[in-house]
């Protein structure tokens, strides 16, 4: 069992990733999922980051990292060589989402993509109501501040999922502190799917 | 500068060996032999001879990379990297460092007496390149009975000296740590050497190498120094170090060294002169731009490694710029090699692997405790 302090969308992610899996994670911030699977699932994992501090971060766990974009494609990486390609809370940061999306389908068996739902209740009535960009637990920035380049919501995935032919193997909508069970689009703070692509 | 955490006093060792008729081969179709490795340790060897790393120097460095020599007070050129709780850690490993063959610091070079004909060999000496190097690299491990290396590193020319590991002897290495390094030049590298070497020959003092016994070509070698140091440093560390800050109060209006960064260069070029052999300089510069192993060379195909790499670039080496370490990763990664890489942000270009010793230390130390 996780520790309770690990981040619910770490746990879901967790639990989705089978023992011994080849894991890439794609923007993989100081490690700490690649952390959790190398030790907890035996995974084979590596990551990428932009972000130079988090790669010492990532070293002195250990783990296998490489400094740099994730905009230039993953061309390195042979077909399907990964079991799963992690998104997780960086897709809404990367300049060419389609691309990317793209090329961790090609790389990966199975593409794990978490991201802030944009069309969660509170941010609409603040934008509703207040006519105010919205700043939610899950979009935490200001307008002026904000790294994401990309504001989607759950329907917005599954429409562009299935405009690109992507099959969603599996979706889990998070709360604060567990998950959302109806009206997702409306209630959830977070998404994590699982798509895969023949 | 050392503190007490330096690796003390050490001295250089010699290994001779390829004694004819048993002489090296080399890359070029060529003989030779004897020769003889300077070399310098720091650290004990463990009792499975698990712990050495390989330390490769520089186009203009040497064997002796650490602690000081009997008298000196300058230290080895990486000092703050090996030593005691240092990046390599002599209190754990057992750290080789030794001159590569071409070179003038004690191995057998141009300027080494030619058995044969009882004087140096000038331009007799044949072209030799970095898998000439490693290959008597080799013969030296051989010599000092370590089967598998932990590690073998190197910045700049060492670092093609690591990679040439892996490419000639992947099974007698476990990890590789290349820094501000290529797997093959550029035309713009290749034309920087060029240079420095046309103006080696330029001076008429070469003579086409026969020096030896009069004065060397000074004026030329230094010239091709200065033209070196430009290449190794970034605009903004030469901005930081000298701006446009002048020797005298005024302006000559003569030809003499007015700025700062101009008595710097002459200063770097009269020194290196002092301490390098001519010949050496072009035979390294050649071997630097004749390394290559591109196109699946590095490692051959259905050669499964399992050497484990951390690839190390500067953001202001514009002489080695990152695209080029990238490059070696992304070969690495399409044949499933365990890869880490990061390029630290520094000023100080090339130079910067002698000099951002913090970051380099950070890395390769956590780094080092995951393959050990």
């Amino acid at each position: 069992m996780l520790p309770d302090a690990v981040r619910l969308d770490h746990k879901i992610i967790y639990d989705v990733v089978e023992p011994g899996s080849r894991v890439l994670d794609l923007g993989c911030g100081t490690g700490e999922l690649l952390s959790l699977l190398a030790k907890g699932k035996s995974a084979k994992v590596q990551g990428i980051e932009l972000s130079e501090q988090a790669i010492y971060k990532c070293v002195e766990r250990g783990l296998s990292v490489f400094h740099g974009d994730i905009d230039t494609g993953l061309t390195e990486y042979p077909d399907k060589s990964f079991d799963y390609v992690i998104l997780n809370q960086s897709m809404q940061e990367v300049k060419k989402v389609d691309f990317v999306i793209e090329e961790a389908l090609r790389a990966g068996k199975n593409v794990i993509v978490g991201f802030p739902n944009f069309a969660y209740w509170r941010a609409r009535l603040r934008l509703f109501l207040k006519g105010k960009t919205p700043v939610t637990y899950s979009l935490p920035y200001r307008w002026y501040n904000t790294p994401n380049l990309h504001f989607l919501s759950i329907s917005d995935f599954k429409e562009f999922c299935s405009e690109k032919n992507i099959t969603i193997r599996a979706v889990y909508y998070l709360g604060r502190k567990g998950l959302v069970k109806i009206h997702p689009n409306l209630f959830a703070l977070n998404a994590v799917f699982i798509i895969t692509k023949q | 500068m050392t503190t007490d955490k330096s690796a003390g006093i050490v001295k250089a060792e010699y290994f001779t060996f390829a004694e004819p008729p048993n002489e090296l081969l080399l890359e070029s179709g060529q003989k030779l032999g004897p020769i003889t490795l300077s070399y310098e340790t720091y650290g004990q060897l463990n009792n499975d001879k698990s712990n050495a790393i390989l330390v490769g120097h520089a186009l203009s460095g040497d064997a002796h990379a650490a602690g000081l020599h009997e008298g000196d007070k300058a230290p080895g050129w990486w000092d703050n990297m090996i030593g005691p709780g240092k990046a390599f850690d002599t209190t754990r490993y057992f750290v080789i460092c030794s001159n590569t063959i071409g070179g003038c610091k004690g191995s057998t070079g141009p300027s080494s007496i030619n058995p044969k004909a009882g004087k140096p060999y000038a331009l007799e000496f044949p072209i030799i390149t970095i898998s000439d190097m490693v290959n008597a690299q080799r013969r030296l491990i051989d010599h000092l009975g370590i089967e598998r290396l932990l590690c073998v590193v190197g910045g700049s020319m060492g670092g093609m000296q690591a990679l040439q590991w892996v490419a000639s002897y992947p099974e007698r290495i476990r990890a590789a740590i290349p820094i501000a390094t290529a797997l093959k030049h550029s035309p713009q590298q290749i034309a920087f050497d060029e240079v420095g070497r046309q103006a080696v020959m330029a001076d008429p003092d070469w003579s086409d190498g026969n020096y030896y016994g009069h004065t060397q070509p000074e004026k030329g070698l230094a010239v091709a120094r200065m033209i070196g140091h430009i290449t190794y440093m970034s605009d903004q560390s030469m901005e930081e170090k000298f701006s446009r800050r002048l020797k005298e109060k005024n302006y000559s209006f003569k030809f003499k060294t007015d700025f700062e960064v101009e008595g710097y260069l002459k200063y770097r070029g009269d020194n290196f002169v002092k301490r390098f052999d001519a010949n050496s300089y072009l035979y390294l510069t050649k071997a630097l731009d004749y390394f290559d192993p591109s196109d699946g060379k590095l490692i051959p195909h259905g050669k499964i490694i399992d050497t484990k790499f951390l690839v190390i670039a500067f953001k202001s080496d514009w002489l080695y710029p990152s695209y080029q370490a990238q490059e070696i990763v992304r070969q690495l990664k399409t044949k499933h090699i365990d890869a880490t890489y990061c390029e630290i942000k520094s000023t100080y270009g090339h130079d910067a692997f002698l000099l951002e010793t913090e970051e380099e230390t950070h890395l390769i130390k956590h780094f080092l405790k995951k393959v050990y």
